[in-house]
């Protein structure tokens, strides 16, 4: 099957992009855009359609399946990871990709995420004591612990801007870890960076709502998070 | 562990650039152990890595990690995981070190939990799982997904020190090349990947940087991130290499776009059995041949029956793994992610339909030599993890691979601070990367390839060996790039480590030499890089000291 790739080609962030078009012939019904990008890139010559030589594509890829959120990129305009993709699901053989476009553009379809672990780092999101995962907590916290870091949910939301106040869900689930089981002090800090960074600037358009890679359950671990770090300091309070 | 670093009061004006750091290569569990190590110590490192922790191959990790916790009363004990990994290793790892690793194993898993990794837990003490190679249960896990949340547990406990200013991140950077003079390593050249400029970081260096997947493009299950270039790198650098001959083939793989997918060794430790149709009948043959472990055997073991079986034209040249008779209470608590990916990738639910399978290249045993304490013979440089040559012999067993990554982080980090040099500071920027040297190739280059892959199977012939180490000079007279020489020469590097252990041990079987001869070859191979030439050798191993096992 012959495909038409349209790639987000740029050099660099201070020069202007283009896309390029390149044909690609899969062998198998199974060939994900990850493989494609590593074939194009293992051609002696790069040459798009109208016969232009082109550098190699730059783009970033780890474990090619789907565990590290690393090939995260715009295919036909929606965020998903290229290892994911399969090039027979799009059945018109043509695919559009393109960075995210949320991040700043390090070059072609890479983007600089950051500032997803800037804000980590911003909510405090560790503890000063020791965790401990019981039985009642435990599902939880292996749940949060699956987020990829990929930053497909913060492209799609209409609330989320690299370096301003609201972190996203890329902060709210692995903030659901730490609020499970948290109870000492640092748990009152980060109760508020929650409340502060995640909860105030939410605009529940629920944009994010199945687009997750890894299919984490967001619905459900953000009203747990709310709950722990909002309504029950709330009800202590009132009582 | 108490803080007992001299900056453990004034971290919070931590500048990389005047006071002694530890760079280490790497941020996956080792380099996240390594860190989490120096880090309650008081001691600054900068943790570099192409890409964050979150893209690391750690996360990969599927099956487990062992300790002898004994929470599931089969009286357990630390001995009993030491003489099964040295059995396992067939008797070629240090047994100091592995003692070591089996002895602190229980504390190792305790300080992960400690952190809140969400291990299965059931009367709010770790379950543990059946895995190869033991015949007790030693193996906490989190479904399949365990490598996943070790990691957030401990990138999390990192992030604290992360923004204390101990621990200075350079994501997106990638080793350039080492720093040694007079055989000391002084610091590490490392090259930013989005602004290209190249930084020499002083200070002594961990490498962590994870298997030599390159040489095996798209056949092994590992990330394209660990290539192995930075072992490549050390070894032409000088740093000794050692049993490189070992490459586990994990049992269990299937091929996907550009790579093998793993079914963890968790489906059989949980009742999956393997079998071929032979006379139309399944036949059960792992069970059958070896009665005693049956499909739990360990992995060199049972990939070399599964090879055997898919060459005997009676079963059809198939093999599979059955997991139809897997309760739902197994499926939805223990391998829910398992079976998702399956279905992802093989469009089959593996609760319904056996799963052909066929080992794939999954883990290398052999790496940067190193002695119990994981230094190197470069003084300064230290390795631990896959990219090490540490505790695992000829052959690894299953939940070992993480156990030896947190662990031997920690005592890497311990080796670097009872070393650190108060002298060797600074950073300065020492010039710039070519545009078109940011993305690497995956791999060596088809030719070199081939001849690694079909050398270098489960089953190994002299001539074979001989006629691929032969051709390695030739392919690196005509290769124009610096990484792929580099590449090649660690290719030869393992023909020769194989070609020249003239025996069958563990993961590295010869068809011309299919007995374990332990009076010549229960050695250590080491290869080293000497005036452009490898060269090959067999080192005592050892002896055990009284206090250990």
């Amino acid at each position: 099957m012959k495909y038409l790739l349209k790639i987000w080609r740029q050099r660099d962030k201070d020069t202007s992009g283009c896309f390029r078009t390149y044909a690609y012939e899969a062998c198998s019904e199974t060939t994900t855009v990850a493989a494609a990008l590593s074939e194009l890139n293992e051609r002696e010559v790069l040459s798009d359609i109208d016969g232009n030589v082109t550098d190699k594509v730059i783009w970033e890829c780890s474990c090619l399946q789907k565990k590290c959120g690393a090939c995260a990129m715009l295919i036909n305009g929606k965020p998903c990871l290229a290892c994911d993709a399969r090039l027979s699901d799009y059945k018109n053989g043509r695919l559009t990709l393109e960075p995210l476009r949320k991040f700043p553009l390090v070059a072609d379809l890479m983007s600089d995420r950051q500032i997803i672990f800037e804000n980590l780092k911003k909510m405090q999101l560790w503890s000063e004591s020791e965790l401990l995962a019981d039985d009642r907590s435990n599902s939880v916290m292996y749940e949060a612990s699956r987020c990829l870091q990929c930053g497909c949910c913060l492209e799609v939301c209409p609330n989320f801007s690299a370096g301003e106040g609201f972190f996203g869900m890329s902060a709210m689930v692995p903030s659901s870890r730490l609020l499970a089981v948290m109870k000492d002090a640092s748990a009152d800090i980060l109760r508020k960076q929650y409340a502060k960074f995640i909860f105030d600037g939410c605009g529940r358009s629920l944009a994010c709502r199945n687009i997750c890679p890894a299919g984490i359950d967001i619905e459900g671990l953000m009203s747990r998070s709310n709950a722990a770090a909002l309504w029950k300091c709330f009800f202590k309070l009132r009582r | 562990m108490k803080k007992k670093g001299i900056y453990s009061d004034s971290h919070m004006k931590v500048d990389h650039r005047k006071v002694p750091s530890v760079n280490i290569i790497g941020a996956g569990l080792v380099g996240l152990s390594a860190a989490l190590a120096l880090s309650r110590m008081g001691i600054p490192c900068r943790l570099i890595s192409p890409m964050p922790s979150e893209r690391a191959q750690s996360v990969m990790a599927e099956g487990g990690i062992n300790a002898a916790l004994d929470t599931m009363g089969e009286n357990d004990t630390p001995y009993d995981h030491y003489e099964d990994t040295m059995r396992g290793g067939v008797y070629l790892a240090d047994p100091n070190a592995v003692w070591a690793l089996c002895s602190r194993a229980p504390e190792t898993v305790g300080l992960l939990l400690s952190l809140g990794a969400a291990l299965r837990t059931e009367n709010d003490r770790p379950v543990l799982r059946n895995f190869g190679g033991q015949k007790k249960k030693r193996t906490a896990y989190a479904k399949s997904s365990t490598g996943k949340i070790l990691m957030t547990a401990l990138t999390d406990a990192v992030r604290r020190y992360e923004a204390e200013g101990l621990v200075k991140r350079y994501s997106h950077h990638r080793l350039h090349s080492l720093c040694i003079r007079n055989g000391e390593c002084l610091g590490a050249e490392v090259a930013d990947l989005h602004s290209r400029v190249i930084t020499e970081l002083k200070g002594s260096v961990i490498l962590a940087s994870g298997g030599m997947n390159s040489l095996f493009p798209g056949l092994t299950t590992g990330s394209a991130v660990n290539t192995g270039d930075v072992t490549a790198l050390a070894f032409v650098s000088g740093a000794e290499l050692a049993d490189l001959e070992f490459i586990q083939y994990h049992p269990t793989t299937f091929p996907i776009a550009g790579k093998r997918c793993l079914i963890s060794e968790a489906a059989r430790g949980e009742g999956g059995r393997l079998f071929a149709l032979r006379n139309g009948k399944p036949w059960y043959f792992m069970q059958e041949k070896h009665p005693v472990l049956g499909d739990l055997s360990p992995r060199d073991v049972v990939s070399r029956e599964i090879e055997l079986v898919r060459n005997d034209k009676g079963c059809g040249g198939k093999v599979f793994l059955d997991m139809t008779g897997l309760e739902d209470y197994v499926w939805k608590n223990r391998l829910s992610d398992l079976r998702e990916e399956c279905i992802r990738y093989l469009r089959r639910d593996p609760a319904t339909y056996p799963v052909e399978v066929s080992p794939g290249i999954h883990y290398f045993m052999g790496g940067i030599n190193v002695d119990e304490h994981h230094r190197t013979n470069i003084a300064g440089l230290y390795a631990a993890g896959e990219c090490a040559c540490q505790y695992h012999g000829a052959n690894r067993l299953g939940g070992n691979s993480m156990l030896g990554a947190v662990f031997g982080g920690q005592v890497a980090a311990e080796s670097a601070a009872s070393e650190l040099s108060e002298k060797n500071t600074g950073e300065k920027e020492a010039g710039s990367l070519p545009p078109d040297e940011v993305m690497q190739p995956v791999g060596v280059r088809k030719e070199a390839a081939k001849l690694l892959r079909d050398s270098l199977g489960i089953f190994r012939s002299g001539k074979k060996l001989e006629a691929a180490a032969d051709k390695i000079p030739e392919l690196i007279g005509a290769e124009d790039s610096t990484l792929q020489r580099n590449r090649l020469r660690l290719g030869q590097a393992v023909l020769l480590s194989a070609l020249n252990r003239r025996e069958s041990r563990g993961a590295h079987t010869r068809t011309d030499y299919p007995e374990t001869d332990d009076e010549h070859y229960r050695k250590t191979t080491v290869a080293v890089f000497d005036r452009n030439e490898v060269k090959i050798s067999f080192r005592d191993i050892p002896e055990k000291r009284g206090g250990a096992g």
